[in-house]
């Protein structure tokens, strides 16, 4: 076996970078339950494209065919629909693990210098994923699939100047038709998921360099053993975290599955009640909603109700709506705090970051609801503690009370 | 200073148990590939497309051929005449495989001289057994382009291969046997079921 | 801090202002039973006796009620009028462009209707129907105003009529109630009626989701497997873990 990998090795460096990525790359050994999403995310990613190959074998992305394509998987296709679920599900549950990644990032600070490269890769993984969601949810060309499409791309067609001849080219057509239903497939399954696989290396990559941040905030690697070099608090990635994100994979799929086999609908929010009726471009269902994971962003979209600074409401919305994603990638120079850890950071911090939570609780509930007066008092509202959090931050994280930093992980 | 971490090495307990997670693991894998495999089977839908399909004869004249679609192949139902039952023993020295040795070429009850159940009814794949052409049926006794053994039977256009009126090759030409008899069975003297050797395997 | 504790909390209930909304059609609770193969087989022949005249069910293949406990033989005498074979897929007779003509608006497929409107809508529904003069139809639906639809149970169901009263409200105001009354009785009474709908329902949800029973009980192995599982890898976390100081 020694020697196999001897000639391989001279001819493709494996081993050596096994030990750098793997077994000699040193990570906190203080990592906690919220470090557990990064490899879930790697998880989640491999079985979409698994699932999403085979669902390619029996899908047609022929606006004719579509739909019934999609029930011929359901009830013809041996376990196919096993294999729709396990995409449907997937496709929530990598939002829901990519959320709690990025909020990871921003309790811990992983965004901060020498990181801050990492999070806009990151936050361009994150832009990627959203175009993915966009063009797959439109795949089974139900009524949400259409009318959901329809709304943004009506947006983009409110971009000044551009707008209109930008979303004829975008839809191959004057309006949303099987033009766009096949090459939006052609992105979903191609174009996209290259985008995505070369990101998730670059970024995986780009953390290796600078190494892993910690619950602490502490560059680990300040504090090394004179005689090895090897970072006093570090523990080499295999075998500990291997075995360590094996136990979280086991737990994840626990709920994965469990969604899957008992409940795969998650009350309309996993796979919406309404996009099992086959689009009809002349009528427009009561009650239009983005799925669960875009519904902040929704909220926003729908609370600029005011022309202002001469721009219409329309475009402000679409404005706030980008903005309120966008803002993420200021975050590193956003941060002014002397401390990049929560752990240390004053009360200011704590509080900011708990309303903005709650803000996205709040906007994404009211995104699944029929705008009122009143819910549309609310969006305003946490839109505005929404981009508070943000816009403010370079004032508040300086004035914070923080707490001395340990040398040690703790 | 002292690393993070003691390198304690295997011992028996971590060797157990990587191996019995490896097990689990295995299984999981085995138990997660399953379904995938499975979805490539034919599924419903090619397997109604490719149901038996049931033909009545109660019309077939003797000397008549009836096609009929199974499998997207084309099946030839032919009522032989008395005269083109006799005349099949003649031709068994002109034939590269006379009593139908070539098992995957017919069923069990289609292993006999007129190769089929009924001996009046041929019921044969008409696919060239070479390289896939439909055969043309002539019936004519020793015309002048088949030359004068000819006694009736398919001649394919592609590469010349002929065939005898119960589906047999004959020697010396491209094809290398006889032509294929589908599973079938009669459901009564006028109903036939082809695609499938009895009601229940249907 | 703690002041600022204290609007932190207003701001999380603020949203419960929200519900003070308005209420909507209240809606019967269906018996769904999808266990009860019995109760399948009967829903599955009230449905192409009265459904599959106007309304296709184009993804559901006639075989798969083997599912339900039927031999292929009994399928294909009991519950195939159009002369299909048992593989083929449950379309109806009726031509599309033509029930648009009579209808407005052709009759929606059915395979899926129990996961967009829901049981409950679909048990309610197909109980309240009640003439009415002003329609094409003659008749209309509490649960779908001015639905397209007739009312095809009649014979069995008999004629509601509707009887609209103001009701106070408790808060000085009044309120209209809406109810059905018998006005002429049908052949079945209202509980072997319902019980008819109850079976026609359930068998809308099995046509819906037909894997979903063997989606269940697959569940619960994987379910029982992965938990042994979690118990296998912390262990083995916890072996090699036992290495780090901390």
């Amino acid at each position: 076996m020694g020697k196999l990998m001897d000639w391989i090795d001279a001819r493709l460096p494996v081993t050596a970078k096994w030990k750098l990525h793997l077994s000699e790359y040193y990570a906190p050994k203080n990592f906690n339950f919220w470090y557990y999403f990064g490899s879930l995310a790697m998880l989640v990613l491999v079985n979409q494209l698994l699932t999403g190959i085979f669902l390619t074998m029996n899908y047609k992305p022929d606006s004719s065919l579509a739909f019934a394509s999609v029930e011929y998987i359901m009830r013809d296709v041996e376990f196919g629909w096993l294999i729709r679920y396990m995409h449907s599900t997937g496709a929530s549950m990598f939002f829901v693990v990519v959320y709690l990644h990025m909020f990871r990032g921003m309790m811990y600070g992983s965004y901060r210098k020498p990181r801050e490269l990492l999070w806009l890769i990151g936050m361009l993984i994150f832009f990627v994923l959203m175009m993915l969601a966009f063009t797959g949810y439109i795949l089974p060309w139900g009524q949400m699939s259409f009318w959901g499409a329809q709304v943004i791309l009506s947006m983009v067609g409110a971009i000044p100047v551009i707008g209109e001849p930008l979303k004829d080219l975008i839809m191959g057509d004057y309006m949303l038709s099987d033009a766009a239903l096949n090459r939006f497939f052609a992105y979903h399954v191609v174009t996209l998921p290259i985008l995505l696989l070369t990101l998730v290396v670059v970024h995986v990559l780009a953390l290796h360099e600078v190494g892993s941040n910690n619950p602490d905030g502490i560059e680990i690697k300040k504090n090394k053993n004179p005689e090895t070099g090897i970072p006093v608090d570090g523990i080499p990635f295999h075998p500990y975290y291997s075995v360590k994100d094996i136990v979280g994979v086991v737990g994840f799929l626990i709920v994965f599955f469990g969604i899957i086999f008992f409940a795969p609908e998650m009350g309309g929010y996993f796979l919406e009640y309404n996009n099992f009726v086959p689009a009809n471009s002349l009528q427009t269902p009561d009650h239009i909603a983005p799925v669960w994971y875009f519904t902040p962003y929704y909220s926003m979209l729908r609370a600029a109700t005011v022309n202002f600074l001469g721009i219409d409401a329309k475009l402000w919305g679409i404005i706030l709506m980008g903005g309120s994603v966008a803002i993420f990638c200021l975050l590193p120079w956003l941060d002014r705090s002397p401390v990049k850890s929560i752990r240390y950071k004053g009360p200011y911090f704590k509080i900011a970051l708990t309303l903005f939570v709650i803000s996205v609780f709040v906007l994404g509930w009211l995104g699944t609801k029929t705008p009122t007066p009143l819910y549309t008092t609310l969006a305003q509202i946490f839109t505005v503690v929404y981009f508070a959090f943000f816009l403010l931050m370079p004032w508040y994280s300086k004035i914070d009370k923080t707490k001395p930093e340990p040398k040690r992980v703790t | 200073m002292t690393d993070a971490w003691n390198k304690n090495g295997m011992n028996g307990r971590r060797r157990f148990l990587i191996a019995a997670t490896s097990v689990a693991g295995g299984v999981a894998c085995v138990a997660w590939a399953t379904p995938f495999v499975l979805s490539m089977m034919p599924s419903e839908r090619a397997k109604a497309a490719g149901a038996p399909v049931e033909v009545d004869i109660s019309k077939l004249e003797p000397g008549m051929l009836l096609a009929v679609e199974w499998r997207g192949k084309v099946v030839w139902i032919l009522k032989r005449t008395p005269e083109m039952l006799a005349n099949l023993p003649k031709l068994d020295p002109l034939l590269a495989d006379p009593k139908s040795e070539k098992e995957d070429q017919q069923p069990k009850y289609a292993q006999n001289p007129t190769r089929s159940i009924k001996p009046e009814i041929l019921i044969t794949e008409g696919v060239c057994t070479h390289l896939g052409c439909s055969p043309v049926f002539r019936k004519d006794i020793a015309p002048a382009d088949l030359g004068s053994d000819w006694l009736g039977g398919f001649f394919c256009p592609c590469h010349g291969s002929k065939f005898d009126l119960a589906g047999r090759v004959y020697k010396n030409l491209p094809a290398p046997t006889n032509l294929i008899i589908p599973p079938h069975t009669y459901l009564s003297d006028s109903l036939l079921l082809i695609g499938a050797d009895s009601k229940e395997t249907a | 801090m703690k002041k600022i504790k204290n609007i932190l909390f207003v701001l999380c209930l603020l949203p419960l202002a929200a519900f003070a909304s308005g209420v909507e059609v209240k809606l019967d609770h269906a018996p769904i039973q999808t266990t009860d193969k019995l109760s399948l087989q009967r829903g599955a022949q009230t449905f192409v006796n009265y459904c599959l005249t106007c309304h296709s069910a184009d993804y559901m293949r006639y075989n798969r009620l083997r599912d339900l406990g039927l031999s292929e033989k009994q399928i294909s005498d009991n519950l195939i009028f159009t002369g299909q074979k048992p593989g083929g897929l449950m379309h109806t007779a009726m031509v599309k462009k033509e029930a648009k003509q009579w209808f407005g608006v052709p009759p929606p497929d059915l395979s899926v209707i129990a996961r967009s409107r829901g049981a409950d809508w679909l048990y309610t529904y197909l109980r309240q129907f009640y003439r009415d003069d002003s329609t094409a139809t003659g008749w209309n639906n509490l649960v779908f105003d001015r639905a397209a639809m007739p009312h095809v149970f009649y014979q069995l169901q008999g004629e509601q009529s509707l009887k609209v009263e103001m009701v106070d409200d408790g808060h000085g105001g009044k309120h209209e109630v809406k109810k059905l009354e018998l006005s002429k009785p049908g052949s079945l009474s209202k509980t072997e009626f319902d019980k008819q709908v109850a079976d026609l329902v359930n068998y809308l949800v099995y046509l819906g989701e037909p894997a979903a029973a063997y989606r269940v009980q697959l569940g619960i192995v994987v379910m029982l497997f992965l938990f042994f599982m979690l118990g296998l890898a912390y262990a083995l976390k916890h072996e090699y873990w036992r290495d780090v100081h901390h």
